[in-house]
């Protein structure tokens, strides 16, 4: 079955995040009471024309540009024709003879090592307003529409059939994410629909390609691992016992992860695309397309290659936390504050990451800021703390908002370096533990581990640790002589 | 003084002097309204009683502000008022009430003219006669047995029988310009993108333009004065510098180049409507005006190039009246027979007749056959009108090629539809154009010429226009 070639394309629908909708000034916000966020523009009502929203050409222009794609000076509007209760003009803006930006790539990093994904168009578009179905679609009596969404601006992003797994279609999907977040062109939350993704899946021997299953609607980027895994797998068992591809659309049942034909059989659409005569060309300056492109921020691959060879953090490390744009914002100012970034990413991918996933915050939202981090990173440097305390240390202080030394002179967590007064303990741990002792002088001289632990236990870990061991076996090598 | 016989620069005087007030002018246009509109017809939804309250309105003003103070005026029904029933003549939009002012309703009432009415067309602007309205056709004050023309024709006749001194309408292939001349009052049809198109409910978005419908060429400047002008809200409106249309008004135009159409000769025109054009050339010559000819030789495809992109553009901005946000609905058991239910009672035989064509011509297989072709063709006449214009000013062919006809009288679509021959090629060229009565035929059925400027030249065609209606 092996010699089965998979190809996959993707289409990505990627909203973007305006303050308002893409052909009048109503607001995009999500979550808002059902039909509050509209006007005669994005309900169709009759006579009311589109405007095009700049924000929304340049935040194109910005993705395009960050796809590696060419931005077409000259792009034209279409209507796509079709009757759907929640397109409320009976058609959709959209771009269909030049998109916005076209030809374009996105480099993922693989098992096999880097590969390059390219895009074929990026076109923007209006969207509709979300249907409400009271229950299943089949039996639902009635449904609502909610027009909030209806104007939206979306960018579609198509690529070409390079995608060959489905750990690589994922791998996309989570690049393409951090990189919209990164641009700040949208939130990249497909729980709430602002990433939706349709897969194209066929299978092949040879060179030619085979017949193209389109798979719809896949909600979360699992779902479309699950689905194409599935597909895949589904389309090489139906060849391998003699039969074929049906070109269709398939949906991806959840509970089962497998995919399955439309109920419903979609009848075949002729969207009659024509030019919108309400929107002339979209015609774009070369300095508008400069700027943007001068302005655009270093991206996730290109941050996670840096912070490996400009900090000598570990690649896993540099990859997780340039995975947002917050996170290695953060790790840059501790590491301009502290100049130690191993000991800076080895708390933050720990402590930190632990604390963020237990509270559910964000890294912005977390008062332990560099001015602390450095604080506690001394701390430790001047030996006040030990680095088993500085776990505590770090945890309270996020915990309670308070500064680590405050931290510290409130529990008392200061280092013991006074010999004399450890080598009390160290004596009085020798005394309470003969069977130990003894038994490293007869030899089992890992024993003094143990013999360690009771000591730290005893000083509640605020001994150094350092000072401990050379103490210990100075005094047990007295009681060998 | 007769105040339903003033100019409305004549009235605004004497309002805002003080000689006469809002609800004296108001009083006589609601006489006018009386004695004619049930013969007439030319409203869909009037309000007198409103329009009465405004007058009074208007008279408690201590500052009298606005080109248009207490002008009785009329707005076609395609063009959205706002908390007023807009129809577009159509069935599928009764009882819509709008919640919004066209930009143009909006400048018209800055300058504080009275809107008593919404007037009857064509359903959707589809049709020459306003026979085609889904409620009741309107008569020809001229003569009641004969059709005021179309679409704008409940305009036309308002204006016409004194019912308001002006009014909007909309024009399309001739909407404006047809019924004028049918009425024997003037229309002006401005160059595409001078009159924001935000609030007229679309018919062929490439071509439809909002136009006065008046007296006189004077009044005609007036109110383009007021709904000229950009407007963010509409992207085709177009950024040019204010003008003011009356400013030439009264100037010779000695010199002048004016161009007879060569090909206008492989059209068959009423022997009257030919006289007019040679009486009005006199004119001309009289005026020390220079005509010559030129040629537009793609002239006759300019009517089926206009039954391709007009429909073609109509069936998808027609798409929206399903049923399920306003308007008319008739609930079948399934979504597609909602659909279908509400569509076909809903539009008239003309509206489905053109959303048919239109959808053939955009469907795949199709399209490059139909649409683009024509978008092609169209291309060439306008390039064929910019050469002409290199030669003249403007040029003079009569409205159509005859006058009225009567109500009922014409049966085919085709025959309906070569009513317009002389008006499309302007729209299809996005073209200024002005239609001025010029006399009456045998039966005594006014009969319009045609005088179309420059792109964004309107201030010189209504000077042109003008030296004809006063020098003949």
């Amino acid at each position: 079955m092996s010699e089965y070639k998979p190809t996959i394309g993707l289409e990505i629908h990627v909203q973007l995040a305006t303050k308002t909708k893409i052909f009048c000034s109503c607001s995009t916000e999500f979550g808002d009471e059902p039909n509050t966020n509209v006007c005669p523009v994005c309900l169709g009502l009759p006579g009311a024309l589109p405007v095009l929203n700049e924000k929304v050409v340049e935040y194109a222009v910005r993705l395009g540009s960050a796809l590696n794609m060419t931005i077409n000076k000259v792009s034209t509007f279409y209507r796509k024709n079709y009757f759907y209760p929640d397109l409320p003009k009976g058609y959709q803006i959209t771009q269909y003879a030049i998109p916005i930006a076209s030809e374009g790539f996105l480099e993922i990093k693989t098992k096999k090592g880097k590969r390059k994904i390219r895009i074929q168009r990026g076109h923007i578009e209006e969207d509709a307003g979300k249907s409400i179905h009271t229950g299943d679609i089949t039996e639902s009596q009635y449904s609502y529409i909610d027009f909030n969404r209806s104007g939206v601006p979306l960018m579609e992003i198509v690529t070409y059939p390079d995608i060959e797994t489905a750990e690589e279609a994922y791998e996309f999907l989570v690049l393409l994410r951090k990189t919209v977040r990164y641009l700040g062109v949208s939130s990249g939350d497909m729980e709430k629909g602002a990433l939706r993704c349709d897969v194209n899946v066929s299978v092949s021997k040879n060179d030619k390609i085979g017949t193209k299953v389109e798979i719809k609607n896949l909600n979360s980027f699992k779902s479309v691992r699950r689905a194409v895994e599935y597909e895949v797998k589904r389309q090489i068992d139906v060849l391998e016992n003699g039969g074929s591809v049906v070109q269709e659309t398939r949906h991806l049942n959840e509970k089962t992860g497998e995919t399955v034909a439309m109920r419903t059989k979609e009848e075949l659409n002729d969207y009659r695309y024509f030019p919108e005569p309400d929107l002339p060309p979209l015609i774009l300056t070369d300095e508008f397309i400069e700027k943007i492109k001068k302005e655009l921020p270093e991206l996730p691959l290109q941050k996670e290659e840096r912070f490996i060879k400009e900090y000598g953090i570990k690649e896993d490390y540099a990859h997780d936390i340039a995975s947002s744009i917050e996170l290695a914002n953060y790790f840059e100012a501790v590491c301009r504050a502290t100049k130690k970034p191993k000991e800076v990413a080895n708390f933050l991918m720990t402590n930190i990451m632990k604390y963020l996933n237990k509270t559910g915050k964000q890294i912005t939202e977390i008062s332990f800021n560099e001015k602390k981090f450095a604080e506690f990173l001394s701390l430790i440097d001047n030996g006040t703390i030990s680095k088993n305390i500085a776990k505590e240390v770090i945890d309270q202080s996020l915990e309670t908002g308070k500064s680590p030394k405050e931290i510290v002179k409130e529990r008392g967590l200061v280092q013991i370096t006074d010999e004399d007064a450890i080598k009390e303990i160290v004596l009085e741990v020798l005394k309470e533990n003969p069977k130990p002792v003894s038994q490293y002088l007869s030899g089992k001289t890992q024993t003094i581990g143990f013999l360690i632990g009771q000591v730290m236990k005893k000083t509640k870990g605020k001994a150094n640790p350092q000072i401990v061991n050379k103490l210990l076996r100075n005094a047990l090598m007295k009681m060998k002589k | 003084m007769d105040i339903t016989e003033l100019s409305i620069s004549q009235l605004v005087k004497n309002i805002k002097s003080g000689e006469i007030s809002v609800k004296e002018v108001m009083k006589s246009y609601i006489e006018n309204i009386n004695k004619k509109e049930s013969k007439i017809k030319a409203f869909i939804h009037l309000d007198i009683d409103n329009a009465l309250k405004k007058a009074e309105e208007l008279d408690r003003m201590r500052e009298k502000n606005g080109v248009l103070f207490g002008v009785p005026f009329a707005v076609k029904d395609n063009i959205n008022v706002l908390n007023t029933e807009t129809t577009a003549g159509s069935k599928i939009l009764k009882g819509y009430i709008s919640p919004y002012d066209a930009t143009a309703v909006e400048k018209v009432k800055k300058e504080n003219a009275i809107i008593i009415g919404k007037t009857n067309m064509d359903e959707f602007a589809m049709g020459s006669s306003t026979e085609n309205s889904a409620f009741f056709p309107t008569h020809n004050p001229v003569n009641v047995e004969y059709v005021p023309g179309g679409s704008s024709g409940g305009s036309a006749a308002a204006v016409k029988s004194k019912e308001v001194l002006a009014a909007l309408g909309s024009d399309t292939g001739g909407s404006v310009r047809e019924p004028a001349s049918f009425c024997g009052i003037v229309g002006l049809k401005p160059t595409y993108g001078l009159v924001s198109r935000y609030g007229l409910i679309a018919f062929s978005s490439s071509l439809d333009q909002i136009g006065p419908l008046a007296r006189n060429v004077e009044d005609a400047a007036v109110l383009l004065n007021v709904i000229a002008g950009f407007d963010s809200r509409d992207e085709t409106s177009v950024n040019i510098e204010k003008k003011d249309y009356t400013a030439l008004l009264g100037k010779e135009i000695k010199g002048k180049k004016i161009g007879i159409i060569k090909e206008i000769t492989d059209f068959d025109l009423q022997q009257e409507i030919k006289s007019a054009l040679n009486k009005t050339v006199d004119t001309l010559n009289k005026l020390q005006a220079e005509v010559i000819e030129v040629s537009i030789p793609h002239l006759k495809y300019a009517l089926p190039v206009y039954y391709i992109i007009a429909p073609s553009e109509a069936s998808a901005n027609l798409a929206r009246f399903d049923g399920v946000r306003y308007g008319l609905i008739r609930e079948g058991n399934n979504l597609k027979e909602t659909y279908q239910l509400t569509r076909t009672e809903g539009f008239g035989e003309e509206v489905k007749r053109r959303i048919l064509i239109g959808t053939f011509a955009l469907s795949s297989g199709y399209y490059d056959a139909y649409y683009l072709k024509a978008s092609k063709v169209r291309r060439i006449i306008a390039n064929e009108f910019e050469n002409a214009f290199k030669k003249v000013d403007a040029l003079l062919l009569p409205t159509t090629a005859t006058t009225a006809f009567k109500i009922g009288e014409k049966k085919s679509p085709l025959e309906m539809y070569a009513t317009d021959i002389f008006t499309i090629p302007v729209n299809l060229a996005g073209l200024p154009a002005i239609s001025i009565p010029s006399g009456n035929d045998k039966k005594g059925l006014p009969i319009g010429m045609q005088l179309i400027g420059k792109w964004f030249k309107e201030e010189e065609l209504l000077q042109i226009a003008y030296s004809i209606e006063n020098g003949g």
